[in-house]
């Protein structure tokens, strides 16, 4: 199967993407060709194999509940496009 | 012998026996970076350099320094760097002044090292030939035509090139083992979970790690020594003793078994590098290995595995820049909306789009199964190859990439510089270390043999890596100057 510029156009906003025709054009025959090097999957055997996530096997650890982070709200935010009242701005959403 | 050929080891010692002062080897690398036209750095941070020469210095002149105190290196710009530009190569973190360190950073500044300042790389590592930067390709300092590799293009092209006496680097596909193998330098990607990754950009975090850069085996011992550890501010870190790298380089490897696959040596492999690799087997031969044919059965499958787990880590990390919190915004944005679109579309370049969106893809209702869960399945019988290769040997040997440096510009479409990668993939997808050592020339360009070693087997690679340095001078080699 290969994917239409429309389903291409569909897969850039899902990742938050604008794509310009040229972009669109080289990303649809591109895409196309990553996904013919994954069909080469479909070959091998796989339905008794366990997906591996990760390679060490590992469990997510927990830790101690306390705190270990403190207010740096202001140094965070020093290098934000747009503040306000320590709230990060961006255009209204609801008038 | 000046001083920008020395090793970490030689410039120490000069430095404890008052040959120099770390003041003046980082003048040195400072005016020869000035000089420089590799394009290796994005960032010179030469004031926070001087300043970190003359407490070296003090340090020194105490009696209370370390075998790294006062020596310069150069930082790959993924790992973040408090007050300084952490730009991952990439226009949306141009503006990007990190205010807190990664671990590696921390490390480094702990161990008293002298940061000349941060190297160019691939756009948030998503590269092989240090083409996908904001701030221009990185040239080789072999032959200024041609790539240095990707995504450490600019560590690699700054320890080749003498601007650094070493530099730290990230391998996600083999981004440390590929540039150092085709910049004649020495390049050792942990086994996943020895290095910390706290504060390193994420690219794919179940593949991504750190390791150094540098001109030997005992160099990168040093260096490793420094950035190895278990942090609990990594919830992948793993939890596991470090030991001295250092204590076994000169053991001896008589008796050694290596495995050569023989996937690794089929149709794609450049004649010339294939001379090279195998007649450094030889040489390992002569010094008392055994040498045994093995197979990765599935070893031609890493390259479409990865490139669909790869792309779906990355999609979901890079998530995050949106041009609300940091990082590059678009100008009058006219709703919430547009101001997702356009930073993005404005700030991320061509192959991080192309990923990204392969990741939307793969991950993506009705898809998933066919993509994702498909590609995690086939890493695990990649893995399972490994297990069962290092039942019979002790380490596994082939080339790092299937031909020298290609010229800059001359792959263009992205499958066919992804075929680039066959070789250093299946390591990461399965976590295993790897190294990179300078094995030979083809061409005048540098040719890497590359080391596999088990789990946990950084030790037994350098040991492996330093006593092969011992019997040949293709490490010392250095790239003509003008």
């Amino acid at each position: 199967m290969s994917l239409s510029e429309q389903q291409v156009t569909q897969i850039a906003y899902l990742a938050r993407l604008s794509l310009s025709d040229d972009e669109l054009k080289d990303n649809t025959k591109d895409l196309n060709a990553i996904l013919g090097l994954a069909e080469q999957l479909g070959a091998i055997e796989t339905d008794s194999i366990e997906p591996m996530a990760h390679p060490l096997h590992m469990i997510q650890r927990l830790r101690a509940d306390t705190v270990t982070e403190h207010d740096q709200s202001d140094l965070f935010q020093s290098i934000a496009p747009k503040t306000g009242n320590k709230h990060y701005l961006v255009p209204t959403v609801i008038e | 012998m000046s001083i920008y050929t020395k090793t970490i080891a030689q410039l120490s010692q000069g430095l404890k026996d008052k040959e120099f002062s770390s003041v003046e080897i980082t003048q040195h690398y400072l005016d020869r970076i000035k000089q420089s036209d590799l394009n290796a750095f994005i960032t010179v941070t030469d004031e926070l350099a001087m300043s970190q020469a003359r407490a070296a210095d003090e340090k020194i002149a105490a009696g209370t320094s370390n075998i790294l105190t006062g020596i310069p290196y150069a930082h790959k710009d993924i790992f973040c760097t408090q007050g300084v530009k952490t730009s991952a190569g990439s226009k949306m973190l141009d503006n990007f002044i990190s205010p807190y360190d990664a671990t590696v950073s921390h490390q480094l500044n702990q161990a008293d090292t002298v940061m000349l300042g941060k190297v160019n790389m691939d756009e948030f590592a998503m590269g092989s030939s240090n083409e996908n930067s904001f701030y221009g390709a990185v040239k080789n300092p072999w032959n200024t035509d041609k790539i240095p590799g990707g995504s450490s293009g600019g560590s690699a092209a700054a320890v080749a090139g003498g601007l650094s006496c070493f530099a730290t680097g990230t391998d996600t596909g083999g981004s440390i083992r590929q540039p150092a193998s085709l910049c004649g330098i020495t390049g050792l990607k942990p086994t996943y979970g020895r290095v910390s990754r706290y504060g390193m950009i994420a690219y794919a975090s179940s593949l991504d790690q750190a390791g150094p850069m540098t001109k030997t085996a005992e160099d990168a011992a040093i260096v490793l020594n420094a950035m190895a550890g278990f942090d609990e501010k990594d919830s992948t870190s793993a939890e596991q003793a470090v030991p001295d790298y250092t204590a076994n380089l000169n053991d001896s490897i008589q008796g050694l078994t290596i495995g050569l696959p023989k996937e690794f040596f089929s149709e794609g492999l450049d004649d010339e590098v294939a001379t090279q690799v195998m007649n450094a087997v030889k040489e390992f031969e002569a010094m008392g290995a055994t040498v045994k044919e093995i197979s990765l059965p599935n070893s031609a499958y890493a390259i479409p595995t990865y490139y669909i787990v790869a792309p779906c880590e990355c999609s979901s990390n890079l998530s995050r820049l949106d041009g609300v919190r940091y990082g590059y915004r678009c100008d009058e944005p006219k709703d919430l909306e547009d101001l997702y679109l356009r930073s993005r579309s404005e700030g991320f370049g061509a192959e991080v789009k192309r990923r990204i969106m392969i990741g939307a893809y793969a991950l993506s209702a009705g898809y998933y199964d066919a993509y994702y869960l498909k590609a995690q399945k086939t890493r695990h019988l990649i893995s399972d190859d490994f297990k069962k290769a290092f039942a019979e040997v002790d380490v596994i040997m082939g080339p790092v990439s299937p031909t020298t440096a290609f010229d800059l510009g001359s792959v263009k479409d992205p499958v066919s510089m992804y075929l680039a990668d066959i070789y250093t993939l299946s390591a990461n997808l399965a976590g295993l270390p790897g190294m990179s050592i300078p094995a030979g020339f083809s061409n005048k360009l540098p040719v890497g043999l590359q080391l596999i070693g088990n789990y946990w087997s950084e030790s037994k690679l350098l040991n492996i890596a330093h006593q092969f340095q011992q019997q040949t001078d293709w490490h010392q080699q250095t790239p003509q100057e003008d």
